[in-house]
């Protein structure tokens, strides 16, 4: 029996040894009952630990002075069975080896290999001489590294006053493998040995304190499993940790752990403690011998609270084509309400199969076992999200040959094209699209300025893709929502503004306002991908303008006012008006969107069909292979989806370049010469966005190398990616040359003059013929085309009168044209 | 060893007595023994035509505890469970223990000491199946008859206990009468007049509809409104990992319908006696109803033996194709002569129009066969535009008629408005019952969805049918749906042909819009389809399904030589007009060249394929673009 279990038996069929024990227990128990009073009881050992008679009888442990336990019905109720099962152990089959032994070396918990005295010792030593200098762990953060770390807890602990201790496992197992390997094997004996240790120690040292009740201790991070889907039978009744998300919370039950009887008849009061759920209630009056006179007393009984948690496998842990595993989970005492639905958790706990009873009267029982999770601790893994600060460090863990084979990637010369081939392989060429698809994915360093007034500055890349349809824009984009963890797809048709931000929710059952997040809050760290961005309504436009520039939403409805982050960056996708691109126009009159919309992203790139030979012959050629080749030699081909998963990962949790000197001079250098071009010609071609714009995709460029630098190869990359977005997108059309006006103000300096002009040579036109008031729309237009040397359109025309008209200085009303007096 | 009847009659026989074999040898191992007999039973010829089907024959006729087949479609994973796998039993009178086997049943015997060292705790998944949705009427008979498990006389008897244990339940939902009148009154006519009445499928219907009048009516959740058949919870042994939701297999295991595994008679007892039990009572009632349904509505099967259907034709062998290759060789070598009949047959259904039928057939042997990161490739979705409409639902109904009549599952999704804003089309994960509501698009591989468009009216859709017309596009573009589970969607691929029936062009995308355009115009429209649907021989029928099937599994490939020759066409094409040819046209072109080749049963691009496949594509074309402008949807 005392062997170690932790040998891997396949998953199934497994001469249980956990899940007998339980129940070989009782049954011993009741065979040598009455061997309990004639053994005195070791005050040392754990069964007199934690049970509501060690409250009645005061704290066995001297030094716990009064400070009373409590109960921890997470474990169990363990005393019965330990009680007996440590004397009981040397009179057992194997005693006789025990007796030529030590008495106190020998004596072990039965059913395991757990003895209270070492292991309680080098639980003990563990507390006192435990040192992780290498600790990353934020709640660690104000502590001094090279002291021991959990002796540092216990003094937090006498000042605040909050008597929970959470011990790592991954700390103890680096300590002491077989004192790990105890723990999360028999964690309802060791567990309770590790309380008493701790407390003798506390008491020790800080003899004074005055705590609500004993301290408890709370292992997470038990290595054994990681995925609820990698539950098996052998885990039964051992410590595990697995990570999901709450998908319901029960009420509050009280469960009932001490029932208080008082007979009818003398007052005489009994307690008695709940055996799994069962009272067994005394018949007969001890003291007056009356039989059937015990009635049970509720306001006097003792409960804990209780609570059913259900959680889900989270999206990511799941194969594909499968449905999410679901467990229960049992939280106890003040863990209960700790987690709310849609919450990720990791759970350490004790995992627990009750067998079920058909029905209570009969006794063939059901094959089948009931599970669930006693929990011991509860951990938010997005907790810090609601916090602002920087995330997903501690939930993706990397193995070392995983980072290695990144690190190995990131290191060669042309890694930058190779990840950029590797996204959305299936789509053909657009080699600068990908590239700057490629960096918002690495996304720029965040800064936080809010020291000096300016509150955070974006590090998200913002990209616009224009073009004609049917260039698979739609499919990048899809290719982008599958690739990042956090990403949410919506078609600028099918969202209203309510869908992108959030909503208020009445929850039919508590009646409980309840704040419904929409797609920019749900991508917040990833990226929101948005099709048919020009068919979205002006409403829901509006919404963006403050995601995309401050990064956050703000909500003031139903009595609800709160600010949300929504640090998403966006990747949108617009169609032209006149459903082909045409050439003779700008972006802007392209696409049809308000350029306050247009100057929020970084980089806006045209997908239009570049009719080249070449080009043509390569990409039949790409897309007939697709029609035969198998799948596994399209994989072979391109580096892997998971890859670039990871790569990018790694990247942004834990890349975080900074500007170096030169590549700061570059920077200003090349913002210098963006104002030069345009300032030679009477127009303004940079505005400090764009300088914000290259300084991120320098950032995200040296992500891509792994660089905790930003050089100047970093801002040639990033200025040659910007100017050729911006040959692209802000190029006017009339003169050829690029614009960044036509972007920020919606009109292209040239075009702004030569409408200038054209006013004022109406102006002047009418002002010459003053004895007419009144004239017609198509005469006046003919007349001014008659004067003038270059060609006036109609468009051209309306917007001088409309010019005018806003001076006051004539009227129009339908086809003719009055002057104003 | 044990004879025919044994194995499939009495099945946990054969179980036992090679479990008692394996305690009493060292040798382990003895479940895959048990695996392997009934896998080499079930091989031997003809053989598993002799395992009665649950999608056949009523369930109150089979046996409990016999081997029975079923041929379902997974509708839902629940978790994992533990179970005894083996345990001891103690006589109370004797004293003696008894070593049980566990596996294959819900039950265990009485008796059992749980304290026993030498209890077993094996884990097990359980799947809830459904017959596989919008499966034709033509399939199910044709399975049905080539079963001959109907005829053996042990399944035709009606066991009476089992009878009266189904009625316990219905007694004790209402908790009305007193059981013992309740068996006197209702049971023993039944039984009576089920031995009498040899039309045992009006029974089958009738007794669950019967029951949900009674009671709280139970969501069987078929995907499919108005579908019929029991569903089934499938109890896996091994290997569950390698079943995916929305798998379509056929099923061999031991039936078990024990009364007390139903939920609702446990509950009326429970509630009244342990308070304190914890495992009870933490479930709600909603879950305990939909995980542990009445066995009468809901069997068991313990799963011994699967079959995985690559398609649901009963006119094929089951298996893969490769086996039995030789004996389809005939099949291949008429597959011209088969299109030809085929494409006249829809050329009359479609009034006349050849360009259309040729359409409708490529589209009808479309398959999914691999995906290119999110891009499915083999996808054909056809819009059908032009449907005569003056004749009323009729003309698209009748259509889809006959279409039902040629594939194995279809589907005719009317997309009224309120079809549209009331329908639930994704499937969507319920928490309280903990359980995936289906909806009416999870649906097997290869299922014909004929949306018809015709059906719409103006009007408002609400935010459900908006996020139904969503639904529906990704399917069409994407093949997949994303299931809602409330915190986060989770993306499922789908693999179905679409087939919009519609006036003007479809407010859905597609693949290739035909504009019908009808050479004869019947006076009497209903008639004419009629008197076409009717000329057709069922074994003329037949060879179309075969040639349907067959069509789609072929292998195809591009050779060297052809690939140049297309990269040149389309050079060409562009080099005179770059407008007249996009890459996305390129890709239709060569999706219809694929399926036009695989349509004349060949496995490689020929030129003079492509060329055809240029051809039809630029009459088609031709057809449309007036059409698109006059409609002015986007293309």
């Amino acid at each position: 029996m005392s062997s170690p279990m932790s040998t891997p038996g396949g998953k199934r069929g497994r001469p249980s040894n956990p899940s007998t024990r339980k129940f070989y227990i009782r049954h011993r128990c009741n065979s040598i009952g009455l061997a309990i009073n004639s053994i005195s009881v070791d005050m040392s050992s754990p069964l007199m630990y934690g049970t509501p008679s060690s409250r009645v009888d005061g704290t066995p442990r001297s030094g716990a002075r009064g400070t009373p336990a409590r109960q921890r019905p997470d474990l169990g109720s363990v005393r019965k069975s330990k009680q007996v099962d440590l004397q009981s152990e040397p009179s057992a089959a194997d005693g006789a080896a025990a007796a030529e032994q030590p008495a106190g070396q020998r004596l072990v918990i039965w059913g395991t290999d757990v003895n209270v005295a070492t292991c309680k010792e080098k639980f003990q030593r563990f507390l006192q001489r435990f040192i992780d200098p290498s600790s990353k762990e934020d709640e660690n953060s104000c502590l001094d590294l090279n002291e021991p770390l959990y002796m540092q807890k216990l003094e937090e602990i006498s000042i605040v006053g909050d008597p929970v201790l959470n011990i790592n496992c991954g700390h103890v197992s680096s300590f002491d493998a077989e004192l790990y390997r105890q723990l999360v094997c028999y964690p309802q004996e060791v567990i309770p040995t590790f309380d008493m240790a701790v407390n003798e120690l506390f008491f020790e040292r800080f003899p004074d304190s005055i705590l609500e009740h004993q301290i408890q201790v709370r292992p997470y991070n038990a290595l054994k499993t990681r995925n609820m889907r990698s539950l098996n039978p052998e885990d039964i009744d051992q410590l595990i940790t697995i990570s999901g998300m709450v998908i319901r919370t029960s009420q509050l039950i009280p469960e009932m752990q001490e029932a208080f009887f008082q007979c009818a008849v003398c007052a005489f009061s009994a307690r008695v403690e709940v055996d799994r759920g069962r009272i067994a209630e005394p018949a007969v009056c001890r003291n007056c011998n009356t039989t059937h006179s015990l009635a049970l007393i509720h306001n006097r009984s003792m409960f804990s609270d209780k609570q059913m948690v259900k959680i889900q496998e989270s999206p990511e842990d799941m194969p594909a084509g499968q449905t999410p595993h679901t467990t229960v989970v049992y939280a106890h005492n003040d863990l209960v309400d700790k987690v709310q639905p849609g919450d990720r958790i990791n759970i350490t706990g004790i995992y627990r199969a009750v067998p079920m009873r058909v029905n209570p009267r009969q006794s063939n029982v059901k094959s089948v076992y009931k599970t669930h999770i006693d929990v011991i601790h509860f951990r938010k893994t997005d907790e810090k999200r609601l916090h602002g600060q920087d995330d997903e460090n501690e939930q993706r863990l990397f193995t070392e040959a995983r980072v290695q084979t990144l690190r190995e990637l990131a290191a060669k010369p042309d890694v930058y094209d190779r990840l950029s081939s590797a996204l959305a392989p299936s789509i053909y060429e657009h080699e600068d699209i990908k590239k700057g698809i490629l960096l918002q994915l690495f996304g720029g360093t965040r800064k936080d300025f809010s020291q000096t007034g300016r509150g955070n500055f974006r590090a998200e890349v913002n990209i616009l893709l224009c073009g004609d349809p049917g260039t698979s824009k739609s499919q990048l984009l899809q290719y982008v929502f599958n690739l990042v963890p956090r990403g949410q797809y919506t078609s600028g048709k099918g969202s209203s503004a309510v869908g992108l931000t959030a909503y208020i929710m009445k929850d039919p059952e508590t009646r409980q306002t309840v704040l419904q997040t929409g797609a920019l809050v749900l991508s917040d760290n990833g990226i929101c991908c948005i099709d048919e961005f020009d068919k979205m309504s002006d409403s829901t436009r509006s919404v963006l303008h403050e995601v995309m520039e401050q990064q956050t939403l703000s909500i003031a409805k139903a009595g609800i006012i709160c600010q949300l982050n929504a640090r998403t960056s966006i990747l949108a996708a617009a169609n032209p008006v006149e459903s082909q691109w045409n050439p003779k126009k700008t972006t802007i009159e392209n696409i049809q969107l308000p350029h306050t919309l247009l100057s929020r992203f970084d980089l806006i790139f045209l997908m239009l069909d570049p009719q080249d030979e070449a080009y043509d012959r390569k990409l039949a050629h790409h897309l007939v292979s697709l029609y035969y080749q198998s799948e596994e030699q399209l994989e072979e081909e391109n580096l892997d989806m998971a890859v670039l998963k990871d790569f990018i990962a790694y990247a942004r949790s834990y890349i975080q370049p900074k500007l170096s000197e030169e590549a700061g001079q570059a920077l200003i250098e090349a913002y210098v010469e963006m104002r030069k071009v345009g300032s030679g010609r009477g127009m303004v071609s940079a505005y400090p966005r764009q300088l914000e714009s290259l300084i991120r995709l320098a950032e995200a460029h040296a992500k891509v190398r792994f660089s905790d630098k930003v050089e100047t190869i970093d801002v040639e990359e990033a200025k040659r990616l910007h100017r050729e977005a911006l040959k692209q997108s802000a190029t006017d059309p009339r003169t050829g040359f690029v614009d960044i006006s036509i972007l920020t103000t919606g009109m292209s300096a040239t075009a702004r003059k030569r409408k200038e002009e054209i006013t004022a040579a109406l102006k002047k036109m009418l002002q010459s013929r003053t004895k007419t008031p009144v004239m017609k729309f198509q005469q006046l237009f003919d007349d001014l085309r008659g004067q003038s040397e270059t060609a006036i359109t109609k468009d051209q025309f309306e917007e001088a009168l409309k010019a005018l008209c806003d001076e006051d200085y004539l009227t129009i009303s339908g086809k003719t044209i009055r002057l104003a007096t | 060893m044990p004879s025919t009847n044994d194995w499939i009659n009495n099945p946990l026989g054969v179980v036992e007595e090679m479990f008692g074999a394996s305690q009493n040898s060292s040798d382990s191992g003895w479940e895959a023994k048990v695996t392997e007999f009934f896998r080499q039973r079930l091989m031997e010829k003809d053989a598993h035509t002799w395992v009665p089907s649950l999608n056949d024959v009523p369930l109150h006729y089979l046996k409990p505890n016999s081997l029975v087949k079923f041929r379902c479609l997974i509708q839902d994973m629940f978790d994992p469970e533990f179970y005894m796998g083996a345990y001891d039993t103690v006589d109370p009178s004797t004293k003696a223990k008894v070593l049980r086997c566990g596996k294959y049943k819900d039950v265990t015997e009485c008796g059992v000491d749980l304290d026993s060292a030498n209890m077993v705790t094996s884990e097990r998944q359980t799947f809830y199946c459904v017959p596989i949705p919008g499966e034709s009427p033509w399939v199910k008979e044709s399975y049905a008859s080539t079963c001959q498990a109907r005829v053996v006389p042990s399944t035709s008897y009606v066991p009476s206990r089992q009878k009266r244990s189904y009625e316990d339940d219905d007694e004790d939902d209402m908790d009305t009468q007193p059981q013992a009148q309740g068996h006197a009154h209702n049971g023993t006519p039944a039984a009576a007049e089920a031995q009498g009445n040899g039309d045992s499928k009006r029974q089958e219907t009738e007794a669950p509809s019967g029951q949900k009048a009674s009671s709280p009516p139970l969501d069987l959740n078929f995907p499919l409104p108005g579908e019929k058949g029991p569903a089934c919870l499938v109890k896996v042994y091994a290997d569950w990992d390698s079943f995916k939701l929305n798998d379509t297999m056929e099923v061999y295991g031991i039936l078990s319908v024990s009364p007390a595994l139903s939920a609702l008679s446990d509950q009326s007892d429970t509630s009244s006696s342990l308070i304190l039990d914890p495992a009870e009572c933490m479930e709600t009632a909603e879950e305990l109803r939909v995980h542990s349904p009445p066995a009468s509505l809901v069997p068991r099967l313990h799963l011994i033996h699967t079959q995985r259907l690559a398609h649901n034709n009963p006119l094929l062998p089951p298996a893969a194709l490769e086996d039995s290759a030789a004996s389809l060789a005939s099949t291949l070598g008429e597959m011209v002569s088969v299109r030809a009949e085929l494409l006249a047959y829809f050329t009359q259904l479609l009034l006349g129009d050849v360009l259309a039928a040729e359409y409708l057939l490529l589209h009808l042997i479309s398959n999914v066969y691999a995906r290119r990161d999110v891009i499915p490739l083999g996808k054909f979705t056809l819009n059908l535009s032009g449907c005569p409409a003056t004749a009323g639902p009729a003309y698209t109904e009748q259509l889809y008629c006959a279409l039902q009549q040629l594939v194995p599952s279809a589907y005719r999704l009317s997309m009224t408005l309120q079809n549209m804003n009331q329908l639930r089309l994704v499937p969507r994960k319920d928490y309280v019952a903990n359980r995936l509501l289906s909806g009416a698009l999870q649906l097997a591989a290869n299922t014909s969805l004929y949306l018809d468009e015709t059906q719409l009216e103006q009007g408002q859709l609400d935010p459900a049918g908006v996020r139904n017309i969503t639904a529906l596009g990704n399917v069409i573009s994407w093949q997949k749906v994303d299931y809602d589970f409330n915190y986060h969607q989770m993306e499922f691929p789908s693999n179905i042909n679409v087939l919009i029936a519609s006036e003007g062009r479809s407010l859905l995308p597609s693949d290739c819009h035909v504009h019908l355009q009808p050479q004869v115009t019947p006076p009497n429209m209903e008639a004419y389809l009629g008197s076409a649907l009717t000329a057709q021989s069922s074994s003329q029928l037949n060879k179309f399904r075969l040639y349907l099937t067959m069509a789609r599994t072929l292998d195809y490939s591009i050779s060297e030589e052809v690939t140049k020759a297309v990269e040149d066409d389309f050079v060409d094409m562009r080099k005179d007009d770059p407008q007249s040819i996009s890459a996305d046209d390129l890709h239709s072109l060569l999706g219809v060249a694929r399926l036009l080749c695989l349509s004349l049963g060949q496995s490689a691009l020929s030129t003079d394929a492509w060329s055809r496949a240029k051809h039809i594509e630029t009459l088609r074309k031709s057809r449309s673009e007036p059409q698109g402008c006059l409609n002015g949807n986007e293309p």
